[in-house]
């Protein structure tokens, strides 16, 4: 497994990047790991991000977009306005989960 | 009397209604529910649209269940898992010692504004994951000689991950055969990074939609369907016209499953993904697509998974520790048409890999590598399902997966 290293914190991560460990996130982390995609972690970023990682730590799995519309509460629209492109992927490579896999 | 009740006669509650009667003394009940009399053969709706007659699909599924197992033909209501009940829409209440829930997964096209109204009108949007929709759609394609023909896959999880893949090769083919090919352009769009999921299949299966000249569109999540102006909507703002839509609606578990609150935010129901058992409630177990475990919705899961149920079935009702995990063993074949299929096979832990299968009589099979022969175990599937599958029988694969003849990549351990 490759191991990233930022701002001298370092995480072990998959071949695309994704945290493999949950437990060596910090939302410090994050903040340096959004400046990489010109994302500024504010308070608003931060929920769905906060939600993923209470979900997944009950559920074992990273929860999808589905998901944090039906139990999260929040908007799919607004989702794609906070993360550009690829929010699922983005929102769970910032909470330090693994990519969703959205099952076979 | 111990009373076992099966909910749903489609492909596993037939097959657990013919495992147990026979692992079960006479000390047992045992009663299967569904909301009508037809099994549909449901990979056939893949090929109605080109080929298949569709009264081929259809048989009467109470000639699949065994002597000593009643069928009771009624729309499930709730469950009530603390009594041990099972309300029916006609009112009556059926009593259970054990529950196995297998109804199943359906296409729901409310979840996506626009959908249910655009294919309600059966003009150029389009789906065949049921039945009707299968035949509509061969009365659309027969109309449909130039523009442009999106297939589309709104989200996943969806029972058959590859069919809306193979659709795609077949209509390919389908036009190519009637030299329409040049005036047809299509495009498979996804909500995934790629053709598939897992990284291998991924590769090879886009390596083959460009050879078929079909265009991806990957990472779309759609937004609407506007029927009105013909396109496709994504919540980043992309749009995509189309002359014809064929499309697969978000798949979800069935409204009693939501109403009972036993499942997740897509009504399925949480298993413990080796044994099958129900995570909240020790009576209940979950077969088929109704369940949440990670590996694909289909047929031949659904049989491998009831194999292994039995014995774990036992031992619950015994009180002894659950002897059999459920590795998640998954063997699709996916039509890439030109007469020839891939074949997939996978488990929880192993992606689909290159190589053979080793498949006996007809065998060697080709690993995610267009052939004839996985053409012909795919059309095979059929009387395989209906003599050997649904009553139970063994079938000419294991029911663990075999790493025999895959290719691991380079760099990665088995
Ligand atoms: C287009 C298409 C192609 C496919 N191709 C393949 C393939 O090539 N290979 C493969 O292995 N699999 C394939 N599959 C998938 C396969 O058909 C399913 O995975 C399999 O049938 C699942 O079995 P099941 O018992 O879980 O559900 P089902 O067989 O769907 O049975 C569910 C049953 O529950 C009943 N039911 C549902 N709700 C209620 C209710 N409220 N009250 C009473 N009864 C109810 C239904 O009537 C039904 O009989 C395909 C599916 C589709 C749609």
């Amino acid at each position: 497994m490759p191991t990233n290293t930022i701002n001298g914190r370092s995480f072990e991560v998959d071949e695309e990047g994704f945290f493999t460990d949950r437990d060596e996130w910090s939302e410090d982390l994050a903040k340096d790991l959004a400046a990489l995609i010109g994302i500024e972690l504010d308070e608003e970023h931060l929920a769905p991000l906060r939600f993923m990682r209470q979900d997944a730590a009950v559920t074992g799995v990273t929860p999808t977009l589905r998901r944090l519309q039906t139990v999260g509460g929040f908007d799919i629209k607004s989702l794609f306005a906070l993360y550009p492109g690829k929010p699922a992927k983005k929102m769970s490579w910032l909470a330090g989960l693994r990519k969703p896999v959205g099952c076979v | 009397m111990a009373k076992l009740l099966i909910l749903g006669a489609g492909t596993a509650g037939t097959m657990a209604a013919n495992l147990l009667r026979k692992a079960l003394d006479a000390t047992w009940s045992i009663t299967v529910v569904d909301q009508d009399t037809e099994h549909l053969y449901q990979p056939g709706f893949l090929f109605i649209p080109f080929w298949m007659e569709p009264t081929r699909v259809k048989k009467d599924r109470r000639g699949f269940l065994p002597e000593g197992v009643e069928f009771v033909e009624a729309a499930i209501r709730r469950v009530d898992p603390h009594a041990r009940e099972v309300h029916l829409a006609d009112d009556r209440t059926l009593a259970y010692d054990w529950l196995v829930i297998a109804t199943g997964t359906r296409p729901d096209p409310t979840l996506v504004e626009g959908m249910v109204e655009a294919l309600a009108e059966r003009t150029n949007v389009h789906e065949f994951y049921t039945f009707e929709g299968a035949k509509a759609l061969k009365a659309a394609l027969d109309g449909f000689d130039a523009g442009r023909l999106l297939v589309h896959v709104t989200e996943m999880p969806i029972k058959c991950p590859v069919a809306p893949l193979e659709f795609a090769f077949l209509v390919e083919d389908h036009y190519r055969k009637r030299r329409l090919r040049h005036r047809v352009d299509i495009t498979y769009v996804t909500p995934l990074d790629g053709a598939f999921t897992k990284p291998v299949a991924s590769k090879e299966l886009g390596g083959l939609l460009t050879d078929r000249s079909i265009r991806l569109a990957a990472d779309f999540a759609v937004e609407r369907v506007d029927g009105k102006r013909q396109v496709l909507v994504a919540y980043d703002g992309r749009e995509l016209p189309f002359d014809l839509l064929v499309t697969v609606p978000p798949n979800v578990g069935q409204q009693y499953v939501f109403d009972s609150g036993l499942g997740n935010e897509s009504g399925f129901i949480p298993v413990d993904k080796h044994t099958l058992r129900s995570v909240e409630h020790e009576r209940i177990f979950v077969l088929g697509d109704a369940s949440d475990i990670p590996t694909s919705k289909a047929g031949s899961v659904a049989h491998f998974m009831t194999e292994q149920f039995v014995g774990n079935f036992l031992a619950a009702v015994e009180g002894r520790p659950l002897p059999h995990s459920f590795d998640g063993h998954a063997n699709c074949f996916v039509e890439s048409g030109r007469g020839q299929a891939l074949l997939l096979d996978f488990n929880y832990d192993t992606e689909p890999l290159k190589g053979t299968f080793p498949a006996p009589v007809i065998g060697p099979m080709m690993l995610l590598k267009p052939a004839r022969v996985n053409h012909l175990g795919k059309l095979a599937f059929e009387q395989i399902y209906w003599n050997l599958l649904l009553p139970g029988r063994k079938l000419p694969v294991p029911t663990e997966m075999s790493m025999a003849g895959k290719r691991v990549p380079a760099g990665q351990k088995e």
